[in-house]
């Protein structure tokens, strides 16, 4: 089950933790996978890491240009793209009364618009093939909120509606758009937390423990896989029970 | 009958489904053939492959019959 040979995968955020969890998960089951990021070093050792099948990426997602031609340069690297994670995400904390339009503009153009731009591109391909997956990496924020986090959790929940619009559309091709939303992972970013944040966290997780980021790469693996080809305009809930829909 | 209009003809009998004497000058992809909107855009893509050319997205908006794909396809040959 969930064999993804002969499959190409384009992930964005591949240099972050979770971003490499699941390079690491779709690779293990036989996919060739392109790793966009901004920084190279850590594309790189991924890349190393897998060996065979992984080829790097680099992007930045602001630039809607580069942004839009990614996916060919994917394509020309892998023969196509079959599968695409929008897994890349920047935040810019601040209390709502005090966020300014730049820190809004800024994760909602990388959040939300690189995740619609790179969507757009590949649906040609995809309707072409009549197969394709995409998966797109929202958060348990988008769906509660979160204080300091207006302009992250909109992007995020963004993301949700416009997957379920995509999904609508093109289900009768063979296409899924599905939204994967993670809770509290272990990351770089999280392991940054004191330990008392991180008690207070845990205060809010049933399962009593941070989740790890190969979770999120099984969970986005299966969406990805011919075995999900029913589930289309869903957003699979990572978070130990933290939020439960 | 042209060589443009039998192929494209083809295209849209196998895409669509339909019966070829369906498939006249002025029949409509929506209204008269039964096709929505993704078809007519997945139509304008089997046309880009079939003579090798490439239909801008504005161009692609004004193709709405098989009379409008024939003449379309037969000046950009």
């Amino acid at each position: 089950m969930f064999d993804l040979t002969g499959k190409s995968v384009l992930i964005t955020g591949a240099s972050g933790g979770i971003g490499g969890a699941i390079a690491h998960a779709v690779h293990q089951a036989g996919a060739t996978v392109a790793l966009s990021g901004t920084r190279v070093a850590p594309l790189e050792a991924l890349a190393a890491e897998l060996g065979e099948r992984a080829h790097i990426l680099p992007c930045n997602l602001s630039d809607a240009e580069a942004v839009t031609a990614l996916p060919k340069q994917a394509a020309d690297l892998m023969g196509s793209v079959d599968v695409l994670v929008n897994n890349a995400g920047i935040t810019r904390d601040n209390i709502f009364m005090r966020m300014s339009d730049e820190e809004w503009a800024q994760v909602l153009e990388v959040n939300l618009t690189a995740t619609m731009r790179l969507c757009r591109a590949v649906m040609r391909p995809m309707m072409k093939a009549r197969w394709g997956r995409i998966v797109n990496i929202s958060s348990v924020v988008g769906a509660t909120g979160n204080p300091g986090q207006a302009n992250y959790a909109a992007s995020k929940a963004g993301m949700v509606g416009m997957s379920k619009s995509i999904a609508y559309e093109v289900a009768s091709r063979g296409i899924t758009v599905n939204c994967v939303a993670p809770g509290f992972i272990t990351t770089p970013m999280t392991e940054a937390l004191t330990d008392d944040q991180k008690a207070g966290i845990l205060g809010q997780v049933p399962a009593g423990r941070m989740g790890d980021p190969s979770e999120i790469g099984a969970a986005v693996l299966y969406l990805a896989s011919a075995e999900a080809a029913y589930i289309t305009g869903t957003t699979l809930h990572v978070n130990g029970g933290m939020a439960m829909y | 009958m042209s060589d443009v209009a039998n192929r494209v003809r083809k295209i849209v009998v196998e895409h669509l489904g339909v019966e070829e004497d369906k498939v006249v000058e002025g029949a409509s992809f929506i209204d008269d053939l039964g096709a929505d909107s993704l078809d007519t855009v997945e139509l304008v893509m089997a046309f880009e492959e079939e003579f090798g050319i490439e239909i801008p997205d504005d161009a692609a908006e004004t193709i709405q019959s098989f009379g409008d794909a024939v003449k379309f396809i037969s000046d950009a040959v």
